[in-house]
């Protein structure tokens, strides 16, 4: 690819107290890529989805977006430049309609700034987008409060609220964890779609099989350190992976 | 300028659950009672009281803006201890806008209603950031801190207050502004709350980093709900300086602290018609158990602990279900 790197992490270094969860990880990502980042439990992958959104301050290193530094800037600011990212665990306002929890993302002052129009009627928009990411409109499910969906709605419905931001770059913390195959085929179309429209894409998975179907690249986590980059086929060749997700392969 | 196109029904459509078909007089007079009910009572009630008792009232209208101020605060995430804080910067505001510069009461409670706001909101920036314990502590030591201030160095009148200020022109007047004053404040912020607006202020309480990660400045929210409260706070204050003629070190006292939270924790805390409902039954309970002496506080203590163990979702909340659930008789066909 030709064009400059969207995101570029120099460096990136975090340490909780003697814990080195994250050590001098350097990677870029292009326009329109699907990163995949694997790794065992533990071995840094969300928090270095934290240190790029800034909700947890680096130890060292630095972040740019489009060849802007970034890494200082509070976590709200670096949201609406355009990075958007889902939660591990997620966490709705569970006594709200589920269309409800996409008023927060839609009153973002990223909506105003994008002049999208989409902050006309809000409960209209919020409806619009959950049927895209599958709440199926005549089934109503939309208008249920959130603590009664199960896990596979929740997890669309966090996807939702960070398409509703209309990022550049989606980071999607372990989607796909806790959810049937049936329910995993029914988002990879949503995320196949946010590419076609030229979004760039990290997701962090465990789930290996989902991932490099869609990936166009992995990089591997193990210990707070980057192991291995590249295609998906080169990287679960090489000795150190293999080493590294021996046992661990499990699920 | 991008644009997208809209179909014009959905919205309707969506809210059309908060659309009522109505058939019936009764079925008309079913929802617009319990809205009714707190103007009817606030406007009527002064007319079949005695002097005193219409003290009490008014005394339950400024407990009741101060419940309502730490409501507001309490469903954005910020428990505050300290009420009096805002009731005394704005009682101070308007006693030395009335003492010093003669200004009337009805310019010195509309300027110390903003510039208590802001204050308030001021002494309280450097701890936005402090979570839970940590915020509700500072606010319970700020009043605390500023009486101490005003005993050592003097200002406005030291110990002694600033006395002389220029009562309201009547009784009933005084009455009915801080009446309506209440209800405005009751059912415009319940409003607030109710909207996309309120929902990011609630949002910040139940999930803050979830509303961070919408690109939205959760301090700068704070701040605003800050105001909103501490405005209410100092309104309560500015009007109470001019019913006593008085403002002094009392306006600290820990009773405009604490009373309102018992208000707003008895009454149902999250609607703010509950701290309203909390404040017309505790503040003339308190009036009621005077008889008591020094047993008041022990009683009142009582009272206060059968309440919450006995209904912990509040009042509010309590009625507001019983009434849902009311039912009717209605005749069997026989064939
Ligand atoms: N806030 C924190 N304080 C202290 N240690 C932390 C904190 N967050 C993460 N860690 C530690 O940092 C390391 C990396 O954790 P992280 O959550 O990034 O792993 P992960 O790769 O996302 O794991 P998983 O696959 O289980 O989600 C772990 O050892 C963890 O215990
Ligand atoms: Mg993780």
């Amino acid at each position: 690819m030709t064009d400059a790197p969207i995101l570029k992490v120099v460096d990136l270094s975090k340490l909780f107290g003697g814990v080195r969860a994250l050590h001098r990880v350097n990677f870029s990502l292009n326009p329109g890529e699907l990163m995949g980042v694997i790794g065992p439990n533990g071995s840094g992958k969300t928090t270095l989805v934290n240190l790029i959104t800034r909700f947890v301050k680096p130890t060292s290193g630095t972040v740019f977006f489009k060849g802007k530094k970034i890494s200082h800037l509070p976590p709200y600011k670096i949201v609406r430049l355009g990075i958007a990212r889902t939660f591990q665990m997620v966490k709705p306002f569970y006594n709200l309609p589920a269309y409800k929890n996409m008023i927060i993302p839609l009153y973002s002052p990223r909506m105003k700034q994008l002049a999208s129009g989409r902050y006309g009627d809000r409960d209209a928009v919020a409806l619009d987008l959950l049927e895209e990411v599958g709440f199926e409109r005549d089934a109503f499910v939309a208008y249920k409060v959130a603590g009664a969906l199960p896990q596979g709605y929740l997890k669309r419905l966090e996807l939702a609220k960070a398409i509703a931001l209309d990022p550049d770059i989606f980071i999607l913390d372990e989607l796909f964890s806790g959810l049937s195959l049936a329910e995993v085929a029914t988002i990879v179309p949503i995320i196949e779609k946010l590419r076609m429209a030229g979004k760039s894409i990290i997701m962090i998975e465990h789930r290996l099989k989902e991932l490099f179907r869609i990936a166009d690249r992995v990089i591997v986590m193990n210990f707070g350190e980057k192991i291995a980059d590249g295609l998906a086929a080169e990287v679960m060749a090489s000795e150190a992976v293999k080493s590294a997700y021996l046992g661990t392969e499990a699920d | 300028m991008k644009k997208r196109k809209e179909r014009i029904d959905r919205g309707i459509k969506v809210r059309s659950r908060d659309i009522f078909a109505l058939c019936s007089w009764r079925e008309m007079l079913y929802l617009a009672a319990p809205r009714l009910l707190p103007v009817v009572v606030c406007l009527a009630l002064p007319l079949f009281l005695g002097v005193y008792w219409q003290k009490v009232l008014l005394s339950v209208a400024v407990f009741a803006l101060l419940a309502i101020s730490w409501d507001i605060l309490a469903q954005t995430g910020m428990v505050s201890l300290g009420q009096a804080l805002f009731f005394g910067i704005g009682a101070y505001f308007a006693g030395a806008l009335n003492h010093y510069f003669g200004l009337s009461p009805f310019i010195t409670i509309p300027a110390a209603t903003i510039l208590g706001g802001l204050v308030s909101t001021l002494l309280l920036l450097p701890v936005l950031r402090l979570r839970g314990i940590y915020f509700s502590m500072v606010t319970l030591i700020i009043p605390l801190m500023l009486v101490r201030v005003i005993e050592a160095t003097k200002v406005f009148g030291g110990t002694e207050g600033l006395s002389g200020m220029t009562p309201l022109p009547s009784r009933w007047l005084e009455l009915y502004l801080i009446l309506g004053g209440l209800l405005l404040v009751l059912f415009g912020f319940r409003r607030m709350m109710n909207s996309d607006y309120g929902l990011v202020l609630k949002g910040i309480n139940d999930n803050d980093r979830s509303v961070i990660n919408a690109g939205i400045n959760i301090y700068w929210f704070k701040i605003q709900a800050l105001f909103i409260g501490g405005a209410i706070g100092a309104f309560a204050g500015a009007f109470m300086t001019h019913v006593y003629m008085f403002v002094g070190m009392p306006v600290f006292a820990l009773d405009y602290s604490i009373l309102p939270i018992a208000a707003a924790v008895v009454g149902g805390p999250g609607t703010l018609a509950g701290a309203t409902f909390g404040a017309f039954l505790l503040v003339p309970l308190s009036e009621a158990l005077r008889g008591f002496g020094g047993l008041r506080i022990v009683l009142y203590g009582v009272f206060l602990v059968v309440f919450i163990v006995a209904l912990p979702e509040g009042m509010f909340h309590y009625i507001q279900r019983k009434y849902h659930q009311f039912e009717r008789w209605v005749e069997v066909e026989n064939d």
